[in-house]
């Protein structure tokens, strides 16, 4: 009898207890945009929107301090959409390959390298790229600015490396997510392409890839965001000037931003940084909302 | 006539676009393979002179003159240990909820966008709002505890998708036949269902422990930076209100302020060595879930 109201006492609680650990990612989420919001808000009034969104120069400590977070900003963009722009038809090219023209065997050896190549943690890439690609850029840059007065040289530590190492971080979930887009195109269309007289690449190209679109742009939504997010291994390799994103600049973004002066930042600086931290997020919340309306899409239409 | 040498041209073209984009598709798929083989290669001979036993067993002492990591190993595993110990439960949990109680509906969407959002933002992030949140408003300053708490956020979307999967791949019969036999919802989700789910759960948490052993960003203002060895087995509890650095931190230091390339190779050795066979201990389950599937 005492069993039997035992066991009816955790019948009962037993679903409670599940919504309660199923409801904490709301909680979760909540109260990160709440922070997010308080915390970075202040720095809006204090410093001003157009002067703090708009402001180019960066000078935190100095005695008349200025905290203009645009060219910040600007790198975070310009570098995302640089490293999409290598890393999607690198990675879109070789989900091809792992699903349409590989073998077994090939592919029993691409596709744990691109799951192993997303299995390293960032700070073993960014470590790599201060060891071999700043050299490798410092020996361009010398070549390059060998007669330019204005030049800032940056020892290699630059925008392009930045680029380089977050093309080969999105790589593997563009790989991934576009193969398995791919992986989903029922066969009759290629069938029907290859009847008519196409070739197997001109089916790949004109039929399989247009008919997995949605799920390859979910691929490259995805990168996006994982670009925009990565911080360590770009805070080592990027150099760390405020500056206009061009090629041979040392660069911030917004998270190398984060990464690199909230250990000692006080004050409006400090402030200032949480308004980097609610800009990132406010970029992440955009491609979270695009993404989650590609996979309602990709679902209504299989 | 005319048309003829024109379709012969085309066909020509064609061949050409052809043999140039069979190129480049084999030449996408060799790079993944020799950037894996490079990084794996460079890793190993820079790595291998720095990683023996001292190393891995004594701390970072000028006086001493030795550099070693035994700190941060015991800090990575007290981590992993205090997030999962967390994490995995309230994960399950949540998975359970939505795979097995919740009716479809507004929660359930509401659930699941949260736990879409969750995972989708960055560490950087995460850490910001663990130093605010945990650290400062909750005081725990920079501690391994604060780090854990941080990391649970991180690292619960995982498990709980990865329950669900298991879950679902449950045949329904399983529960028609337990409710059936009379067995209460909860009965048959502790006896037949869990156990029925469990390689993918398991997976789930190696896959979570994977992402915590590579984790810098959400761990550099949580938990700190802290290298110092517990000297005695009770010294170990206090340890979870003090700060403490991860391999992954340890690493960035050396490659940044304190400029040890060397010392920083090595964790990256090890650190290599650790996340591969994380991945190959996850495929080894999935296959082995897969088998027992297809019977």
């Amino acid at each position: 009898m005492k069993n039997k109201v035992k066991k009816n006492a955790a019948e009962a609680s037993a679903r409670y207890i599940a919504a309660f650990c199923a409801v904490i990612a709301i909680f979760a989420v909540v109260s990160i945009t709440v922070y997010m919001i308080i915390k970075g808000t202040p720095a809006f009034a204090s410093v001003g929107v157009p002067e703090l969104l708009l402001g180019t120069i960066w000078k935190p400590t100095a005695a008349k301090p200025a905290y203009g977070i645009f060219y910040i900003i600007l790198s975070s963009v310009a570098g995302t959409a640089a490293s999409v722009l290598i890393g999607v038809p690198v990675g879109l090219l070789t989900a091809v390959f792992l699903t349409e023209i590989s073998n077994r065997h090939l592919a029993a050896v691409v596709q744990p390298a691109v799951e192993l190549l997303a299995a390293i943690p960032s700070v073993i890439y960014g470590l790599l790229g201060l060891m071999l690609l700043n050299p490798f850029m410092y020996r361009l840059e010398k070549i390059f600015f060998a007669s330019s007065d204005t030049h800032q040289f940056t020892g290699g530590s630059n925008m392009i490396s930045a680029v380089i190492v977050l093309a080969v971080m999105i790589l593997p979930t563009v790989v991934s997510v576009s193969a398995s887009a791919i992986r989903s195109v029922p066969d009759d269309l290629r069938a029907a392409s290859l009847a008519l007289g196409a070739s197997r690449i001109q089916t790949i190209f004109k039929v399989t890839i247009p008919a997995a679109k949605s799920g390859i742009m979910t691929g490259v939504v995805l990168g996006i965001g994982r670009a925009l997010g990565e911080a360590m291994a770009i805070n080592m390799v990027a150099g760390g000037s405020v500056n206009l994103p061009l090629p041979f600049n040392s660069v911030r973004f917004l998270t190398t931003q984060l990464v690199s002066e909230m250990g000692y930042a006080e004050g409006v600086h400090r402030q200032v940084l949480f308004s980097v931290g609610l800009v990132l997020y406010v970029f992440i919340m955009i491609v979270n909302l695009v993404l989650q309306k590609l996979r309602k899409e990709a679902k209504e239409n299989a | 006539m005319h048309n003829l040498s024109n379709v012969q041209l085309t066909g020509k073209r064609r061949k050409m676009t052809d043999s140039v984009l069979y190129f480049l598709i084999y030449l996408c798929a060799a790079f993944s393979v020799f950037l894996l083989a490079a990084i794996i290669i460079y890793v190993f001979l820079r790595g291998i002179r720095n990683v023996n036993w001292g190393f891995l067993t004594s701390v970072t002492s000028a006086r001493r003159g030795t550099v070693g990591i035994a700190g941060n190993i015991v800090n990575t595993v007290m981590i992993i240990f205090l997030t999962m110990i967390l994490a995995t439960p309230i994960g399950v949990g949540a998975a359970i909820y939505l795979n097995e109680y919740a009716k479809p509906g507004r929660l359930v969407n509401l659930i699941e966008f949260a736990t879409e959002t969750l995972s989708g933002i960055p560490s950087i992030i995460f850490g910001l709002f663990g130093m605010m949140f945990f650290g400062q408003t909750l005081g725990l300053g920079y501690s391994l505890l604060t780090g854990s708490l941080t990391l649970i956020l991180m690292v619960l979307p995982q498990i709980t998708r990865n329950t669900q999967e298991a879950l679902k791949t449950v045949p329904d019969s399983y529960r028609q036949g337990a409710v059936g036999l009379g067995s209460g919802k909860w009965h048959t989700i502790r006896t037949i269902l869990l156990p029925s789910a469990m390689p993918g759960i398991v997976t789930g948490v190696i896959l979570a422990i994977g992402r915590i052993v590579g984790e810098s960003a959400a761990l550099l203002f949580t938990a700190g930076s802290a290298k110092t060895l517990p000297k005695t087995l009770a010294a170990f509890f206090p340890k979870v209100f003090q700060s403490g650095g991860t391999m992954t931190v340890q690493l960035y230091l050396f490659a940044t302020s304190e400029g040890k390339f060397d010392a920083a190779f090595g964790i990256a050795l090890v650190l290599l060595i650790l996340v591969f066979l994380i991945n190959l201990g996850t495929k080894r389950l999935a296959a082995r879930f897969d088998v027992m599937r297809k019977k």
